[in-house]
Order: C-alpha cells, then structure tokens, then sequence
C-alpha cells in the first residue's frame, strides 16, 4: 500500500532531519528584540571563523521572550550560547537546569555584557500628547505600551526604570508603588514580548507611548522611515545590561565550546563592537563608543547592581508570584 | 433517510404552499449572506489584501524564502507522518467501537474525543513535562543523547496528540449505520479478515476515511498552541509554518506575515474543496444504496 | 441498525488492543503526567494556587467569552444551518463549502486577520473606535475570535438534524392553525435541541481551550484580557511547572466533563 510507504519514508526522513544539530552548527537562543543584531553578526562571524582556517558553519537562531527563552533551555533546547535580556534569567540555568557554574557572569568582560542599552520613549510624530519625562506616562488619557514584566526581559527593564525614577523624585517606597500602579492602569495592552508590545504600537496604532529597548526604538525608526514616530529621552533611565554565556553542558555534549566561546568572544572585537553600534546597542569598547557617540543621547542612568541589589534581590522582590507586579495588578 | 432527496421533493411542495413566506425568507437569506460576509469572507480578503499590498514581487520572495521553505517542509513532515498514523488509529478504533458491544465502551469512546477539548497549550506541555530535561524521562534521554522536545519528534508528538480524534469520529457512525451484514456473509463465504476488510470494508467506508483524513491533514497542518509549546523556534530548523507567520509578524515583517499566512489559507481553500468533493461522494454513495 | 455482537467478524482484540496502546501511549500516559505533576503539591496549594485573583480572572474570562462565543454560535448557527437546508439560492453551495474554513484555517492565520480587521485603526475597529469602544484588546474581540473559530460547530451539528425533520410535520401544524412561532416552540426545539446543545457544549470545550487565534487579540492584560491557556504560558514561562499544571489539570477536569456530557447528548439523539 503507498500509503503505507509513504509513511514509512516520512519516517525515515524524520530520522535522518531528527539529530541535525551537529558540530559545525551553533545554535544562538536570544531574546526578542536582537533578530536583527545576530543575523548580521553571524555572517561577520562566519567570515571571520573561516578567514581562521576554519570549515564554514551554521548558526541557528531563536528568539523569544527572555524568560521564556532561558526556560526551554532549561527544559533541554540545546543551546551553545545564550545570549538573553537580563542575567537573572541567566541565573536560572544555573538555579534549576544546572547548566553552566554559578559564577558564569565573571567569564567575559564587563560583567558578561559585550554591549549595552538603556530605556528609551518612542512616540507618534510631533509627540501630540506632550511626553517628555516619567511623570507625563501617569497623565489620564495617556496610553502607554509595554510588554509583561513577567515574560519579558526588555519589560522588567521598564518597569524599574519607572521604579527608580519615582522613588528618587518621591523619595519613598510607597509612592514609587503608587507611581507605577499608576502608570501601568494606563497600559491598554500586555504583550508577552519586547516585540510584540512594538508590534502593537506601531503597526496596529495603539496607545500613545512606547516604552522600550533604545535599540528597539531606534529600530522602529529604521524600519519605518523616521516618518511616523519621535525618540524622547527621559530625564533618568536605566543601564540594560543583556549578558551573554556559553551553556557548559551542551557545548560539551556537542563539543562546540571552542566555537561557542569564539562567537561569544567575537561580540567583544571591533568588528562585534561595530555591529552591535550599527544596530544600535550601545557599545564596550571606547573606540568604537566614541565614533557612534553622536547616535545615543547622553542619559542619566541608574544601574542593577548599583541601585537594585542586583537581580538576586530585584527579580523576587519585584516579580515573582506576590511580588510587586502582582501587588499592582491585584490591587484593583 | 436520504437528507438530499427528501428536501429536494419537500422543496418543491414548499414552493406553493408558502409564499406567504417569502418576505422572511428572503429576509432569512439575506441575514445569512451577511453573517457569511462579514464572519467568514472578511477575515479572508483581509489576508490576501495585506499579503499584496506591496504587489506580487514581495510576495513571492516571502514564500520562497528558506526560511519560509524549511517551514513548509517541516509541516508537510509532521502532517506526512500523523495523519498516516491517525489513520490507521482512526479505521482500528472506529472498528472495534462500530462491530462489537463491550462494557466501557462510552469510555472508550469519550477518551477518543479528548484530545479534541484539550487547550493545544495543556497538549504541549504534557510532552515537556515527560520528555524535558527537567521532566519524568528528561534523564534518561538526555543520557542516551536523545531529543524529542525542541525537535522534529516533539512537534510530530504534539501534531499527533491534537489530531487523534479525527479519522476515527468520522468513521465510528458510518460504520455503524453501515451495520456488518456485508462482512458476515463475506465471512460465511469463506473470506479471511483481511480480504474481507480489504474487499467489503474499505470501499464502504472509502469516503469517509478520505473525508477524516482531510479534516485530520488540515488540523496538522494549522497547528500552532500545541507545537509553539515544544518548537523551540529555531529559524529554519524547528519552526513550522503557523510559527513561521507569527515570527515574520513579531519582525515588522507585515506583508511576509500575511503572505506566508495567505499560502496556508490557499492550503485550507484546497482542504475545503476536497472535503466538498469526499463529502459530495459520500452522499452520492448513501442515496445509491437506497434509491 | 446492527449491534450485535457477531463472533464472525474478527479482529476484536488487535483492534481493541491497538486502540488501547496507541491511545494509551500518545493521550494517557502524557495527561497521567500533568496529574502526577500536581501530586507534587497539596491540595491547600493547589486550591491556593486555582484560587489565586488572577487565575479566577482568566477563568471567568476564558469561560465567558467562549459561553457568549458560543451562545453567539447557537444564534447566527441556527440561522446559517436553516438557511443552508431549507431554501436554494444564489451561493448556497459557496457558503455550504465555505462554513468550515475555521477548520481549516491555521488558528495562527485567523488570529493575525482578524486581529488586522479588528484592531483600532482596521477596516472594521476603525468605526468602533469613532462610535467610542474598542475590539481588539478587550473581551469583545476575545468572544469574536472564538466565533469564528468555533463557527462550524453549530451549524454541522444540527444541519443533519434539521434535513431530517420532514417538513410535511410543520407544515401540517401550520395548516392546523399553528402560528409560526408554536410551530418553532413544538415541533422545531424539541427536536434540534439535543444537536444544538451538541454543538454548542462543542463550541465551548474548543473556545475555553482555544489559545492561537486569541494571543494575537486578547491583549493579554493580567485580571482584564488574559485567557486560562496564556497563563498556564505565563506560569511555565517563570519556571512555575507546579502552578502551569495545576490549571492545566483544573481545565482538563472541566474539559472532561463537558464532553461526557455531549457522549451523553449524542447517545439520546441516537436513541430517540
């Protein structure tokens, strides 16, 4: 019967398609919004790899929400590197898959973060509603987009950038909480992702500000011509630290870490530099800081580490189950 | 009872004696046509009005795209293989249920159709929770360098769990109204099961199993709750179509999106014709058999 | 109709045994594992966790909106199913081949169109915005994703049903002086009500357990527009497997019934 042959071919193809992560490929897990960043790099990377001597390889990639992402790798996605939106997240492949040692963040320079960002405004052209600072986001009929700070990386950046800049202006704890209920009760959509909440805003043309990644927003910008939106940069925000890591226990399994740790170490070349700028991340390396300084606006920024405790404390007290964000949202 | 004939005659008496009627008729039809319009027609020129909005070039460079490529072939996959093996499931099941009285059988039955109330997203995240690294069998896969999750078995578990039920239901009650004289006699004639099977069973239910199989075929192919759960997303190797349009959708890939998004609605479209023409025969074989 | 056990046809056990195995294999033992994840906690957790504000939000949304999706179903079902079979006109055979598109269609596709259609600067969200309420992003465009989704359901089951009601019944009623609506209330229900149920408990099971078509729309605000499914997404997204199974198993108990309840349905339309 063919359709019993049929079947059986299908079989034998899924067999043969089944194990397809060999060595000479690599496979990169990120977060949303560096589709773009990587598609770049790999090519450069690749050059580079094989002006090395070296076989031509294929890097594979996936994005998704951050905290998403790191769970399927802890629920076995078989990365080579991560390269993710914050290190909590990083943290957890340690914490509950046991993947990589728990000092991983001291492997690379600059804490494990070959590059930077900070959270950036975007609104409609000539800013209708006039937003200028935090304080404009509270403002009744202003509707703001960001993505849940419980799936999305660029999100909790958001959210604690809102938290820093009212706890400074108001001095207490209580009324940063109040501030950010506040605003987040003028937030009219919750996407999972850094994406999807740009997505929202720009192609479906809701709310009347996006708070986002300043790479997503210049991004936006790009692709749109400049034509529709405007960048405004507030009076205080936040470093975004996105770290990157080898996943030890599969490079090993696969015997990739020597190309892991190339790829990941290549982000820190002028080259990797150079990308990561052009795609508008803002750059380590003084250098190549220097020739792009003109593209980012010098910013007041509060830092993780510095101002938070770093993610150990901020992730539970802020967003876990009876955290903070909850608090917010089961006020009502 | 022959739906088809007996409306065709009852049509033609109702025609003379109701024409007081015929304002709400018409009025009835009307509605119908715009509910049809507005629900149904809609939702589909919008797809292939945002697909070509840029004109046909941008289209087709979507669609053959390698990325795009690799997603067709992993969902021609997933469907090649689930459909062939819910089918055999389908005609074993809808035998056992249709020719012989047992206790439980309800049961069986009820668990049949499971699968078809269960949220896609409760489907994937069964085969995670057996076959994830951190899972009941993470283990000892991960031992034997096994991958199920997050590769091509995974999305084939997933595709396969949320179209069981297919084959099978279209088949338990054509069989049993089809009743089992035919294959006694042919038994009593001398036949082995197997002749049998293949040579009064099958072409009796012929139509029905291909009208399961498209029904199947089109739920494998459209799946998406159940197989973004164990994809793992990765462009161009664990991404299937579904996936690949809401990829193409999240990169301000408007038009990509939706022209990927219109490929699989000309799939459905060719779907739909097959079941009306599976369909068409099946009614042609009832009023044949009892004219 | 033959039912009766007939020791002349063979295969009674390689295709009950087969049925057991595969059903066993692919549908059993993976739902045994849900239930043996939640064994993890005790019940005061899991009714702590089933019980939480934000679990009852998303399940009363995802229970209403799939109840008015499929009460919706039960209206224009009827109306679409009763036009289909009693009158001929131009593009019946159209809108005949046409109702079962929500089948076919990839629920991802409908989720991205109707999400085109209905968001605030679409072809059809742009007059609810100027008439001041919104679509997309809140309950109602949730409730209309899962009618188009569910659409089908109604109309295939009680087509059958409704061909085969001779309609020499009705029409000897209205001769006998029955007006058009004590026919409908004493010939029409009594018979099309055990296929609309059918079809609406049909509706509903798919519409709670529905989650491509709806992401794209819902919005996803936690308490306001965030359905059973995207949570147990949520949940699993921050390493919560014990809190994602607990729901799950909590929807498959509801899924369960529901669909006993429509075995039991069917088995009386058979019967009578």
């Amino acid at each position: 019967m063919s359709i019993r042959r049929f079947a059986l071919a299908a079989l034998a193809s899924a067999l043969i398609a089944g194990p397809a992560l060999a060595a000479d490929t690599l496979l990169n897990v990120s977060y949303d919004p560096t589709r773009e960043l990587y598609v770049e790099f790999n090519d450069a990377f690749n050059k580079h790899w094989q002006a090395q001597g070296h076989e031509p390889i294929k890097i594979q990639q996936s994005h998704g929400g951050s905290g998403k992402q790191a769970r399927a790798v802890i629920d076995g996605l078989r990365a080579d590197v991560v390269t993710l939106a914050l290190a909590g997240d990083i943290d957890e492949l340690h914490r509950l898959g046991k993947l990589i040692p728990e000092d991983w963040q001291t492997r690379l320079p600059d804490a494990s973060t070959p590059y930077t960002s900070t959270i950036v405004f975007l609104v409609r052209k000539g800013n209708p509603k006039g937003i200028k600072d935090w304080d404009d986001l509270i403002k009744t009929g202003v509707e703001v987009i960001t993505p849940n700070p419980k799936t999305s990386g660029g999100a909790r950046w958001n959210f604690l950038a809102a938290w820093a800049y009212a706890q400074q202006k108001y001095g207490t704890e209580e009324q940063a909480q109040e501030f950010v209920g506040t605003l987040y009760k003028n937030v009219p959509v919750l996407d999972t992702g850094a994406r999807g909440s740009t997505v929202t805003f720009v192609n479906n043309g809701i709310g009347d500000v996006l708070l986002a990644w300043e790479n997503e927003a210049f991004l936006a910008l790009k692709e749109q011509g400049g034509e529709d939106f405007e960048i405004i940069a507030p009076s205080l925000s936040i470093l975004a630290e996105p770290p990157v890591a080898v996943v030890d226990k599969n490079v090993e399994r696969k015997g990739t870490r020597a190309l892991a740790e190339a790829y990941l170490n290549y982000l820190y070349s002028e080259e990797g530099q150079r990308i990561a700028a052009k795609n508008f991340y803002r750059p380590r390396n003084e250098a190549v800081a220097a020739e792009f300084k003109d593209q980012f606006p010098a910013l007041k920024l509060v830092t993780i580490d510095g101002d938070f405790g770093g993610w150990k404390a901020a992730q539970p007290k802020f967003f876990n189950d009876g955290g903070v964000f909850d608090q917010i949202y089961q006020a009502e | 009872m022959t739906s088809a004939s007996l409306s065709v005659t009852a049509n033609s008496t109702a025609n003379a004696t109701r024409r007081g009627n015929a304002l709400g008729r018409r009025l009835l039809i009307v509605a119908a046509w715009l509910v049809f319009a507005l629900f149904l027609l809609l939702p589909l020129l919008i797809v292939v009005s945002e697909a070509l909005k840029q004109g046909f070039g941008t289209f087709f460079t979507a669609i053959f795209e390698p990325d795009a490529l690799a997603a067709l072939k992993l969902t021609l996959l997933a469907v090649g293989i689930s459909v062939p093996l819910n089918l055999v499931f389908g005609v074993a099941a809808a035998w056992c249920v249709s020719k012989y009285e047992f206790r439980g059988k309800s049961l069986l039955v009820t668990l049949i159709d499971l699968p078809f109330s269960v949220s896609p997203v409760i489907a994937g995240l069964i085969y995670v929770l057996l076959f994830g690294a951190q899972g009941y069998f993470g283990e000892w896969l991960s031992d034997r360098d096994i991958q199920i999750i997050f590769a091509v078995p995974g999305i084939v578990l997933a595709t396969l769990f949320v179209t069981v039920p297919f084959v099978a239901r279209e088949l338990i009650p054509l069989m049993q109204e089809q009743g089992s004289t035919e294959e006694e006699a042919a038994r009593l004639l001398g036949a082995s099961g197997w002749q049998m099977f293949w040579h009064i069973t099958l072409p009796n239910i012929k139509w029905g199993l291909i009208y399961g199989v498209v029904l199947c075929t089109a739920r494998a192919m459209g799946e998406f709750g159940a197989v973004s759960v164990v994809s793992g997303h990765i462009r161009g190797l664990t991404n299937t179509l579904p996936l690949h349009v809401e990829i193409l959708y999240n990169e301000y890939n408007h038009v990509a999106a939706f022209s990927v998004a219109s490929l699989l609605l000309a799939l459905a479209l060719v779907i739909l014709l097959l079941k009306q023409w599976s369909e068409s025969r099946i009614a042609r074989l009832k009023t044949g058999a009892q004219p | 109709m033959s039912r009766r056990t007939s020791s002349v046809i063979p295969g009674f056990g390689l295709t009950l045994g087969y049925t057991l195995v595969y059903l066993s294999l692919l549908v059993l033992i993976p739902l045994g594992a849900l239930f043996l994840k939640t064994t993890e906690l005790s019940w005061a957790q899991f009714i702590a966790i089933v019980s939480a504000p934000r679990v009852l939000a998303a399940l009363k949304l995802s229970f209403g909106t799939a109840f008015a999706a499929a009460v919706l179903n039960g209206v224009i079902g009827t109306l679409l199913a009763w036009v289909l079979v009693r009158y001929r006109f131009p593009g019946r055979k159209i809108i005949e081949a046409m109702i079962d598109l929500p089948f076919a269609l990839p629920t991802a596709v409908a989720g991205i169109a109707l999400t085109a259609l209905y968001a605030p600067n679409g072809p059809i969200g742009q007059f609810a915005t100027e008439l001041g309420f919104k679509i997309a992003y809140s309950p109602l465009g949730i409730t209309l994703a899962l009618t188009f989704v569910t659409l089908p359901f109604v109309v295939r089951t009680i087509q059958p049903v409704l061909a085969d009601i001779p309609r020499e019944v009705e029409e000897a009623a209205a001769c006998l002086g029955a007006r058009p609506l004590q026919v409908v209330r004493h010939v029409l229900l009594p018979a099309l009500l055990p296929a609309w149920l059918t079809g609406f408990a049909l509706a509903f099971a798919r519409g709670v357990g529905e989650y491509g078509s709806v992401i794209f729309i819902a919005g996803n605000m936690p308490m306001k527009t965030e359905i059973l499914p995207l949570l147990i997404m949520v949940k699993l997204d921050q390493y919560d497997y014990a809190g994602a199974t607990a729901i799950g198993v909590l929807m498959l108990v509801v899924s369960f019934v529901l669909l006993l309840f429509i075995n039991l349905l069917q088995r009386r339309i058979a019967r009578s």
